[in-house]
């Protein structure tokens, strides 16, 4: 006892187990190449470290924040603090890999790439999941995610206006192909989000039936399950035959932009995909309706439409919306195999960058999908909180 | 009133109800007592249609349930089942004008309609008006329940098994209401029950099912008294049975002028609770109070054990 009271009180700092795992990825990142720097961008890079990617006093800046950082990780400190110095560290981390890429790159040359190393992103990935670990913690409430979420976009808008990444390889890239980015960025949304409209018109009234008749019930669900095993790309290259066929012997189909390669084959192939969660996840949610609600809905006189509306459809919404949630993500990231039939997106610069061997160019395909992603879950999850039971009963 | 004529329920070869015959008075609170699988629950829902019958009718004031809607048929009929059915994602007050609303109702009317009814279950409205069902007691809920059964002002209300989930003081407390409530508006109810005690307590009928089968059909004390079939006294048990018969008398009804000692009990308490508290405290006789608290008599030990004896 005496012992213990003994111990002077800053030697009693627990340890966090998490924290653990996040200081030793951290600490090992710190020892890794920071950034790549290559000649142009299809040869191989020579690796820099930080202190070698960055001017001495700003790595040595930058070393003592990690340092910090790794430290508030590894003990058991205050949440909030936790937040707030991950979110300090991925700000810093960003510009800091900018001003790398100025540092390295020669004056006026506009041939040479630089590139995060795998040690920046393995920074990023441990400050985020500390932070992704504090938000869990702080169990912030939906509109304080949501507003979280559009104080990030605004930080990487001001970053990306500013010009501090500008040197950057991916950035490059990017000014290299700043219209057709912005194209495929709009027919990216235009897939993801036009097959998850689709997909939610026809597959609620599917789920409504699926509930309501056992006969349809499983030999639905059985179909669409099947359709979710077959592989994306495969799924994407099967519609090709079909649909060709279609646009040929159909007069006003090709018409109405109807081929077999192409937008059309891409929307339906995200359509197919998104019809299960939507069907299963509407099914779900009526079948978990309160069976003794449902009743007495039905002893006081409601008629079948005026239940649906009023009671089991209510009731099952924020089930449903889950549902919505998963397609929405899903086909954000599936999109990207669209453009292997010609159906563009994002994928465009991940399957040329491919081509070329060149990473940049894929990850000027990849960041934004995993951006788009990201978001749409972040949205979608704060959404279904709101409409949920429990939230209604807090507030 | 209600008239139920050779009603009969098959699911493919079993026989659920089984040409049940019964006449239910305006007024009257007639308890379907049975045991599990006994088609108690289905020969209520026969009555508003969630369940159509295989054969028989039914007549509700003369007029045969299906000459209309089974929709419209169920607005005019009070519905309160087992564990509530509240509607989770709306307010007490929302849930209690639901059928007002399929009605059609105005608004004022139904509000009006709807705080009246908090206050009648002694639910302060201000307070419960706009909670949601799960911010309420199983108590509460269960009230809210049949206030919503209530609330289009129906002759008829059909309750199954609404005391089902309640425990023992809540259950007694919630019977006594039914019982005050039924006084004020003379609703007819129907009631489902596998508790006889409480088809005792509560019914003016009772109707013993077993198998599909209507076994008997009469009021308490003929039940007990003079059970139809080994099922019926089997169910009433036959331990039981002086103790239940004194259940159905009030102290008020054997009253006789005279003092006696110690402590006083209600005219309104029943017999056997006199009973019990003569055994208990080895008095031969007890004062009686009536709700003012003024001495009014004495009941004798003897007396009781009399009224006890089987009914010739």
């Amino acid at each position: 006892m005496s012992a213990v009271v003994a111990v002077p009180r800053r030697l009693q700092f627990a340890i966090d187990k998490l924290g653990v795992l996040i200081a030793a990825i951290a600490t090992v990142a710190s020892f890794l190449p920071f950034a790549a720097f290559r000649a142009n961008r299809i040869v191989l890079g020579e690796s820099k470290s930080i202190f070698a990617a960055l001017p001495a006093w700003e790595a040595t800046l930058l070393v003592l924040a990690l340092f910090a950082a790794i430290a508030i990780a590894l003990f058991r400190t205050p949440t909030l603090w936790r937040l707030w110095t991950s979110l300090v560290v991925l700000a810093i981390l960003f510009i800091a890999v900018g001003h790398a890429a100025s540092f390295l790159t020669p004056e006026g040359d506009r041939i040479a790439r630089v590139s995060p190393g795998a040690g920046f992103w393995l920074l990023i990935f441990a400050f985020a999941l500390l932070a992704a670990d504090a938000i869990a913690r702080l169990k912030l409430r939906p509109w304080t995610r949501i507003g979280a979420l559009v104080g990030v976009a605004i930080f990487f808008a001001v970053l990306l206006g500013s010009g501090t990444l500008n040197d950057l390889s991916i950035l490059r890239e990017y000014f290299n192909r700043g219209d057709t980015f912005w194209r495929e960025a709009q027919t990216h949304l235009a897939l993801a989000l036009g097959s998850l409209a689709a997909a939610t018109v026809a597959g609620i009234p599917i789920g409504i039936l699926c509930h309501r008749s056992d006969a349809l019930r499983a030999p639905v669900l059985n179909v669409l399950n099947a359709i979710q095993t077959v592989p994306s790309i495969a799924l994407f290259g099967l519609l090709i035959a079909p649909l060709a066929w279609v646009a040929a012997n159909i007069p006003s189909a090709s018409a109405l932009g109807i081929s077999g390669i192409g937008a059309a084959p891409a929307m339906v192939a995200l359509f197919a995909y998104s019809l299960l969660p939507v069907v299963a996840n509407t099914v779900v949610g009526l079948d978990n309706v309160p069976p003794a609600a449902n009743d007495a809905a039905k002893g006081m006189g409601m008629t079948d439409r005026q239940r649906l509306l009023t009671v089991e459809f209510p009731l099952a919404f924020p089930v449903i919306l889950t549902g919505i949630r998963i397609v929405l993500v899903q086909n954000i990231g599936l999109a990207t195999i669209a453009a292997l039939i010609g159906g563009g997106g994002f994928g465009v610069f991940v399957f040329q960058g491919v081509g070329q061997t060149a990473m940049d160019l894929v990850l000027l395909g990849a960041v934004p999908t995993v951006a788009l992603a990201f978001a749409a879950a972040v949205v979608l999850d704060s959404i279904v909180e709101m409409v949920s039971p429990k939230d209604m009963r807090r507030d | 009133m209600i008239e139920i004529e050779a009603l009969t329920k098959d699911y493919l070869d079993l026989t659920v109800v089984d040409h049940v015959s019964m006449t239910v008075e305006d007024g009257e609170l007639a308890v379907i007592v049975g045991t599990s699988g006994s088609g108690k629950t289905t020969l209520l829902r026969m009555i508003n249609r969630l369940i159509e019958p295989t054969s028989g009718t039914v007549k509700i004031d003369g007029q045969d349930t299906r000459s209309e809607p089974a929709f419209e048929l169920r607005r005019r009929i009070g519905y309160a089942i087992q564990g509530h059915g509240l509607f989770p994602h709306r307010t007490v007050g929302q849930n209690i004008a639901t059928v007002p609303e399929l009605l059609g109702w105005d608004k004022q009317k139904t509000a009006q309609r709807v705080d009246e009814l908090l206050n009648l279950f002694q639910l302060d409205p201000a307070e419960f008006r706009d909670r949601l069902p799960s911010e309420l007691s199983g108590g509460q809920q269960q009230r809210v329940g049949v206030a919503r059964a209530l609330a289009a002002e129906p002759k008829l209300l059909l309750m199954d098994e609404p005391y089902g989930a309640l425990d023992p003081i809540i259950r007694s407390k919630a019977q006594s209401d039914l019982l005050a409530i039924q006084k004020r508006f003379g609703t007819t109810i129907v009631l489902v029950t596998h508790d006889m005690e409480e088809a005792i307590h509560l019914g003016t009928r009772i109707a013993v099912m077993d198998k599909g089968k209507l076994l008997q059909y009469a009021p308490p004390h003929e039940i007990i008294a003079n059970p139809a079939t080994p099922f019926v006294a089997e169910l009433i048990g036959t331990g039981e049975r002086p103790f239940r018969l004194l259940s159905l008398w009030k102290v008020r009804d054997l009253v006789e002028p005279g003092p006696a000692q110690g402590e006083p009990i209600s005219a309104d308490a029943s017999l056997r609770d006199a009973y019990a508290e003569c055994l208990w405290s080895g008095r031969e006789m007890l004062p009686v109070i009536d709700e003012s608290g003024a001495l009014i008599g004495r009941i004798r030990r003897d007396d009781i054990a009399h009224k006890a004896e089987r009914p010739q």
